[in-house]
């Protein structure tokens, strides 16, 4: 039963997603759609991207500096592991999970909230098509903006982990530079982009597809954005372990 | 013109519409009622695709819309407007935004052109001091009216209005339901309302068809629907008090005179 619904769901997001990447009737409307949602996603994201890099940029190097480095290890293990693990995971993978969150939420509740108000059924009486009309804007635009955050959150996540050198006085300055010139492999840098441009597109188009398919009223508005989140966040969890190892190889 | 032919709508087990017929002329309002329940909405959604009826055919000017592919409803819609029951305004945008989007959207002038036509129609509703106002501040037959405008931005040949005036005042309804008369008659739109107000069948039901528990129980035109001799249409226009009066005091004077 769970999987006939499963396989259910996966069809009509698949449907869903071929109405979507039509092309624009209007390229014009289109690129202020794309404008837009790049502000409303994108944009309006960096703060709570700067904000939560920098705190885990700093307490990772506490963390490794404090309770993981000792006197056998080399002098820039805490700045090197700060910044490999921001490289690797944290700026693509967990800050996707986080902005999953607040964009998948965001829109999901604003796909349903105009599909039971009617809004989108007005669309379509006017002959556009309202999934290519909504949705991809959407999901380009989150596209477009997730390798901005994630490089943000990589540098927000390195200017923390100097805050605990030069304000906290945990670690010395030339200790944490040494670490995070030592041995740096621009391919990381790449992976973690490569994979948050899967990632975004994750988020956009489940929580669109919730969205979009909400029936009846506010109750079903609010369980969309709850399934959007929990689902799109799965996702991800699963989709970056097949990533890592196939971009690790 | 529209026709519909036998046409079905169930929901599971639910039969809602069991087999309605009828033809909507071009320059004529078409008025759809019924009592609460009886299938007005849910035949309208059949009419213009929102629902797939179960069974039968809707013919726009003898196009068979329920065959179409998705492509070709997708344009035959581009000649349809349709003022839903609870206006759908798009919330994000201002009042003149919402009538310049169907423009925007499709029509090939340029902006000034545009920008003419969508002021043209805020005008014909009365509406161009509220053309900076989001939906959400204006009162709900003001959104109406915004909905009327955008519905009539295209110029569309089929005109859909679901309950335009519940909700609305006395007034507010006739000038309404004046403003849609007018726009069929001025631009030979083919004109589909649902509602359940006496004042607009008698104001404006050029063609009638009333529906009972999802059977077209009668159709006629204004002038038939006092003397019509059928129980269920009776029993529902007649339950207003006034409507009542107003039938006694005619057969009064019909009398008198004689
Ligand atoms: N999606 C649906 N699923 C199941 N039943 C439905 C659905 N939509 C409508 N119905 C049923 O169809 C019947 C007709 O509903 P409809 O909305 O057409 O009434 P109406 O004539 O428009 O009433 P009102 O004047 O109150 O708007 C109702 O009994 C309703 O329960
Ligand atoms: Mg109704």
């Amino acid at each position: 039963m769970i999987i006939h619904s499963y396989l259910t769901s996966l069809g009509k997001y698949v449907q869903l997603m071929g109405r979507t990447f039509s092309r624009p009737e209007r390229f014009r409307m289109f690129f202020k759609q794309y404008v837009k949602e790049m502000a409303q996603l994108g944009v309006d994201s960096i703060g709570i991207v700067l904000l939560i890099s920098f705190f885990i940029g700093a307490v990772i190097c506490i963390q490794i500096k404090l309770n993981i480095q000792s006197a056998w290890m080399p002098h820039w293990t805490s700045g090197y592991v700060t910044r490999e693990i921001m490289l690797l995971e944290f700026s693509s993978s967990i800050m996707c999970l986080i902005l999953s969150g607040k964009v998948g939420s965001n829109i999901a509740s604003e796909l349903g909230t105009m599909r039971t108000t009617q809004q989108i059924d007005a669309l379509e009486i006017m002959g556009v098509n309202s999934a290519s009309f909504l949705i991809l804007p959407k999901i380009l635009g989150l596209v477009t903006m997730i390798p901005l955050l994630v490089v943000f959150s990589t540098v927000s996540g390195v200017v923390g982990a100097y805050a605990t050198a030069y304000i906290g006085g945990i670690i010395t300055p030339s200790d944490l530079t040494a670490g995070m010139q030592h041995d740096f492999t621009q391919w990381f840098l790449w992976m973690g982009i490569i994979k948050s441009l899967f990632f975004a597109f994750i988020i956009a188009s489940v929580s669109s597809f919730y969205g979009y398919t909400v029936e009846g009223g506010s109750i079903n508005v609010g369980k969309a954005s709850t399934n959007a989140v929990v689902s799109s966040s799965m996702l991800i969890l699963f989709s970056d372990m097949f990533l890592t190892q196939l971009l690790s190889a | 013109m529209i026709e519909i032919k036998n046409l079905c709508k169930s929901f599971g087990a639910k039969q809602v519409l069991k087999n309605i017929s009828s033809v909507f002329e071009n320059g004529k309002t078409n008025l759809i009622i019924g009592q609460s329940g009886s299938g007005k909405t849910v035949l309208m959604n059949c009419l213009v695709g929102l629902l797939e009826p179960t069974t039968g055919e809707v013919l726009y000017d003898d196009r068979n819309f329920v065959s179409m592919s998705k492509k070709e409803r997708t344009l035959l819609r581009r000649e349809m407007g349709m003022i839903f029951q609870g206006a759908a305004l798009f919330d994000s945008m201002t009042v003149m935004e919402n009538v310049m989007f169907p423009l925007d959207m499709f029509s090939p002038g340029t902006l000034r052109d545009r920008r003419k036509r969508a002021l043209f129609c805020l005008d014909r509703v009365n509406l161009i001091d509220a053309i900076d106002k989001y939906p959400g501040e204006i009162s709900g037959g003001m959104q109406k009216r915004v909905a009327i405008a955008r519905a009539i931005a295209m110029n569309p040949q089929y005109l859909f209005c679901d309950e335009p005036n519940s909700g609305l005042d006395p007034k507010t309804s006739l000038v309404i339901d004046k403003l849609i008369h007018e726009i069929t008659q001025e631009f030979n739109t083919t004109t589909i309302i649902n509602t359940h107000d006496m004042n607009s069948v008698m104001g404006i039901g050029e063609h009638i068809l009333f529906i009972h528990q999802g059977r077209n129980e009668w159709e006629g035109t204004k002038e038939q629907v006092l003397t019509a001799g059928n129980e269920q249409l009776n029993s529902f226009i007649f339950a207003s008090d006034l409507f009542r009066k107003v039938k006694n005091a005619e057969l009064n004077n019909a009398q008198e005179s004689k």
